[in-house]
């Protein structure tokens, strides 16, 4: 930009008389600011958390807007929780991957050999089975599952919220991200500190008074009804919290991003 | 919209749930019934990236749009119809000359005709508004922090099918709008935005 500006500043690229030299002067201190104050929003933006992992490319500006306003707009706000009598029956389940024979082996079982490891920035990284996981106190929630694609329907989710889990295992005081992987393989997200500890966001292994049917993610599904769905990623087996998503795949925060999909879901 | 084109009224829909209507086009999604053996490629990624991005120069531009024309006066010289010319019988002489396809005389030609000023107003302050207001109903994120932008308009599902219709009218406007535009002249119409002097018809070829 400086470049810009002290191109604009050769006598040779004036027309004559086009400008004075005022107007010059005026223009060129507004645009310095200008500069400026981008510089300074860009730095404020990535001190408070503001600017996505895929911040870059041409869709990059559009993205950081909408993450940094929903984001200063939303931190503690709560998802819309629906009556009873609005829960949608039957649920629609999306189409998932054929299960692995390592799955149905689990499934077979019971799930009682299911695991969910919490590794990274914690003070004492663990692994989970089921039970534990039920033995925290559950919660419930009546919140809508909507699709990107636009479809949604309401259903009554039964888990753990997340921070509890976080609680257990001692986050660390520079976690940024927690990033959550699926059985299925290459199907990953993150989500920022604020959505993981917030208190509608579950490790949900329940729906609608039974058992989380495995076509909605059975047995273990993580909920974050603020973001559409493809964030609420199915069979979760293990989370990792950090301090940065460069070391993650492509460093854009999940597999969406990397399919060409917004990080950042809160639409 | 292609892959879910469906439309619902309320709250919730989905492939097991009855419609409001549907469009008659394949879906770019398997599992969605629409009649048609085959599927879409799936765009979604990078147009709804393109869509915010979009939505974005939207609201902030119309946000300058809004403070420099209550600040000039633009919306009260230029847009808002005069006080003489809001009856029945202005309208209906407007209407006709319109039908006649009369051209406008040399003093109309610099500024705009009660049909335009009704159009534009309807447009900036009715169908703008109102596409921004439908598209955030539809942010669970946004409802979450304001969660009346949803509930007064019956539900996400009716937001949904509201921003499709009213996207519908804007799309409308503009192809509309160009047409007349190439019809008035589109050279000397584009000179006239861009500089501000507007050229009148004896001088235009075409």
């Amino acid at each position: 930009m400086s470049e810009l500006e002290s191109g604009k500043l050769k006598p040779g690229e004036l027309a004559p008389g086009s400008m004075s030299r005022r107007k010059l002067i005026t223009t060129g201190l507004t645009a310095a600011a200008g500069v400026a104050g981008l510089g300074v929003a860009a730095r404020l933006g990535q001190r408070y958390g503001l600017v996505p992992p895929d911040h870059g490319g041409i869709y990059g500006l559009g993205e950081t807007l909408t993450y940094a306003s929903q984001r200063l707009l939303t931190r503690h706000s709560l998802a819309r929780e629906f009556p009873r009598s609005q829960i949608s029956k039957p649920p629609f389940p999306n189409e998932i991957e054929p299960p692995t024979d390592e799955f149905k082996r689990l499934q077979a079982g019971g799930f009682a050999d299911w695991r969910l490891s919490v590794n990274g920035m914690v003070a004492r990284p663990a692994s989970f089975s089921l039970d534990q996981l039920k033995s925290f106190p559950a919660h419930r929630q009546i919140t809508m599952l909507q699709c990107e694609e636009g479809w949604s329907y309401i259903a009554e989710w039964i888990g753990v919220p997340l921070s509890h889990v976080l609680d257990a295992v001692g986050v660390l005081p520079q976690a940024r991200y927690v990033v959550y992987f699926s059985f299925e393989p290459d199907t990953w997200e993150s989500i920022d500190m604020a959505d993981a500890l917030h208190p509608q966001t579950f490790l949900t292994y329940g729906m609608n008074g039974g058992e989380l049917p495995v076509g909605h993610g059975g047995p273990l599904r993580l909920r974050l009804p603020r973001q559409v769905g493809y964030k609420s990623v199915k069979f979760i087996t293990r989370l990792t919290v950090t301090d940065s998503l460069k070391g993650f795949g492509k460093g854009l925060g999940s597999a969406s991003a990397e399919g060409g999909y917004a990080w950042y879901a809160g639409i | 919209m292609i892959s879910h084109p469906r439309f619902y009224w309320g709250e919730t829909g989905n492939d097991l749930t009855p419609t409001l209507f549907k469009l008659p086009i394949p879906a770019s999604r398997s599992l969605v019934p629409t009649g048609y053996k085959y599927v879409l490629p799936d765009q979604n990624g990078w147009s709804r990236y393109l869509h915010f991005q979009a939505a974005w120069v939207v609201v902030l531009t119309g946000l300058l749009y809004m403070i420099f024309g209550l600040l000039t006066g633009h919306f009260r010289k230029n847009l808002l119809p005069d006080e003489g010319d809001l009856s029945w019988r202005a309208f209906s002489r407007a209407i006709a000359s319109h039908l006649r396809f009369e051209r406008p005389s040399e003093a109309e030609a610099w500024s705009y005709n009660l049909l335009q000023r009704l159009a534009y107003v309807f447009v900036i302050f009715v169908l703008f508004p109102l596409v921004i207001w439908t598209g955030l109903a539809m942010s669970p994120a946004f409802v979450s922090a304001i969660p009346a932008a949803v509930n007064v308009l019956g539900g996400q599902q009716s937001a949904r099918t509201l921003h499709f219709f009213v996207s519908l009218a804007l799309v409308l406007f503009l192809l509309v709008h160009v047409g007349m535009v190439g019809l008035a002249g589109f050279r000397s119409r584009m000179r006239a935005m861009i500089t501000g002097r507007a050229v009148t018809q004896h001088a235009v070829t075409h």
